[in-house]
């Protein structure tokens, strides 16, 4: 028997692990990710001269359930055509039976690992904003996300944001019409309706999907049924907040619908919008991710937000600070005038 | 087209359930227990002799000694009857009774080689002894790892041989050089290189390398099932040694 180096055992090791391509238009690159489905690898598409994201599941699937899962997700993506949406290109079917699509590979950083290379507050609350675009978005064609979270947000190089891994998205009703799919030769049409009966799994009531410290508690008891676009707000205040704080919501205190606990320095507005966002009622939260968008441009722009009344006096400043070169020339005017009355009397 | 492709579609990459020799040592076909204590065997005999020599540095007959002493054991006390699935990996549950074992030698000086009605055969020490230069002088308080890292060097070791086996048997013998230059050389060829050196295109590279590393890896399964205690150590095993989740 040979004798093995470290150096070959590893590579035994990647190479048991690799995935076969073969029967494929593909070429393995490398992995470049791991979800709880399945993973990630980098590929080549020979055809196109190009480099893109190839996600399969991680075993071949006996139940059926996480396949269907899988070109569930890949159906949500070509129907979600957004600049904030990772796009599908395609979806197909290795040799050994598990199924698989190729998306957009992005070049970026994660959420998580973007707010640790130094931006400012108005860089995130741009990002923040641009995120909560794509997922409205998302609500308007009906469709949740329910894993919202930095690991799973995408920041380019120019600040250009995509929303990933849409594996456990829920499609409000039932769609007239079903996206079509391109399939590769491998994976007929007939192949992959046959492994995803109904073509849109459904989550059972009861089932939890998710992550903690994102999630909201309707979706952490697992009612699944009772999910609407306000379980998608809950993540993003949550993700407002790790923007804020730069730490995970779960970390800060927020694993159910308890309040993050903040740092210094955050502004009022903003903590009060992401606990607004975070709020245990769905019915207290925002009625959607355009709504929170609003609040957050509003924050921007100066003016004050819906979830953090202010008084008399703080609205009294707020209108002298965002008027206050007009006030400073009434008053040296008022000054002015009141010295020539006083050097005209008498 | 290469003949790889004209393959039948398996449905699966993973092997069917096979007994583990944990099942096949309790089994009362003296059959089956024999083939069980050979797999033991065959699979622990590498490590267990490079650990005693380099982890509880003992001279090579020392360690000659106490390697087959500890399998006579495994076969004769059938000591795998007290090995509870579930507890504690297959692995580590054989390197505790080693330790044991070579801890109480120095006070039980009478070493028989016995074998409970099993033949052990010939072990080649002599050839581990020309691979322990190789190896870093391993920490003494790491000693599970240096184990672990051992029997996981040993183990892929007899995969590859199989393999080699497998593909001479089955005419694939091309499939097993491009296995071996490109996944088992140091240098790293790459697929053009040997496209050239073997003449033949970029694509039948790919493809026959595909076919080996598929068989590989269902050796691999087949063999880790074999020597893990149940179901949900096989699992574990399967992710630490391949990055692979198995149904």
């Amino acid at each position: 028997m040979r004798w093995l180096s470290d150096r070959t055992v590893e590579r035994l090791r990647a190479a048991g692990s690799e995935i076969d391509l073969t029967h494929t238009r593909y070429r393995l690159i490398e992995p470049i990710g791991r979800g709880g489905m399945g993973t990630v690898y980098l590929v080549e598409d020979p055809a196109l001269d190009r480099r893109v994201a190839l996600k399969v599941l991680d075993l071949p699937d006996a139940g059926g359930e996480l396949t269907a899962r899988l070109i569930q997700e890949a159906r949500v993506l070509a129907r979600l055509e957004h600049p904030g949406i990772v796009p599908v290109h395609d979806v197909g079917e290795l040799e050994d039976g598990r199924v698989f699509y190729t998306m957009k590979f992005v070049r970026g950083d994660r959420l998580d690992r973007w707010v640790r290379s130094g931006v400012s507050l108005r860089q995130r609350l741009v990002v923040f904003r641009r995120l909560c675009e794509a997922v409205a978005f998302a609500h308007a064609q009906r469709v949740l996300h329910r894993d919202l979270k930095p690991q799973n947000i995408m920041v380019g190089a120019f600040g250009e944001v995509l929303v990933m891994d849409w594996g456990v998205a829920k499609i409000l009703r039932n769609l007239d019409e079903e996206p079509t799919l391109r399939m590769t030769p491998e994976a007929s049409p007939e192949s992959l309706s046959a492994r995803s009966p109904g073509a849109s799994p459904q989550t059972r009531h009861g089932t939890v999907l998710g992550t903690p410290g994102y999630m909201p508690p309707e979706q952490a008891r697992g009612e699944s049924a009772q999910l609407d676009e306000r379980a998608d707000v809950y993540a993003l205040g949550a993700v407002l907040a790790f923007l804020l704080g730069g730490r995970a919501a779960a970390e800060m205190g927020a694993r159910s619908a308890s309040k993050p606990r903040w740092g210094r320095g955050v502004p009022r507005a903003l903590r009060a919008v992401a606990e607004m966002a975070m709020r245990a009622e769905p019915a207290e939260r925002y009625r959607g991710a355009d709504e929170l968008a609003a609040e957050v441009d509003r924050f921007l722009e100066g003016r004050p937000v819906m979830a953090h009344p202010e008084s008399i006096l703080l609205r009294a400043g707020r209108f002298l600070w965002k008027h206050r070169i007009a006030v400073i020339l009434l008053l040296v005017y008022a000054i002015v005038r009141a010295l020539v009355l006083l050097a005209e009397r008498p | 087209m290469d003949e790889t492709t004209r393959m039948p579609r398996t449905g699966s990459p993973f092997p069917p359930t096979r007994a583990s020799v944990v099942q096949g040592v309790r089994s009362d076909d003296p059959e089956t227990r024999k083939r069980a204590y050979t797999t033991l065997v065959e699979s622990y005999w590498r490590p267990v002799y490079t650990y005693v020599r380099l982890q509880w540095r003992r001279d090579a007959e020392q360690a000659q000694d106490l390697t087959q002493e500890f399998l006579a054991r495994v076969v004769e006390k059938e000591f795998l009857g007290t090995y509870e699935p579930g507890r504690s990996r297959l692995r580590t549950f054989v390197r505790t009774c080693l330790d044991r074992l070579v801890q109480n030698a120095d006070r039980d000086a009478r070493r028989l080689k016995r074998g409970g009605g099993f033949e052990i055969r010939s072990l080649d020490f002599g050839s581990v002894e020309g691979e322990l230069s190789r190896l870093d002088p391993p920490d003494p308080n790491q000693g599970e790892a240096f184990f672990e890292r051992e029997w996981i060097r040993g183990f892929f070791g007899s995969v590859v041989e199989e393999l080699r086996l497998e593909c001479e048997e089955s005419g694939k013998q091309i499939h097993f050089q491009l296995f071996e230059r490109y996944d088992l050389e140091e240098a790293g060829a790459t697929y053009e290189s040997l496209a050239r050196d073997f003449e033949l295109s970029s694509n039948d590279v790919t493809n026959r390398l595909a076919y080996a590393r598929r068989t590989f890896r269902r050796i691999a399964l087949e063999r880790l099932r074999t020597l893990t205690g149940d179901e949900a150590e096989f699992r574990a095993e399967a992710r630490t040694l391949l990055g692979v989740d198995v149904s």
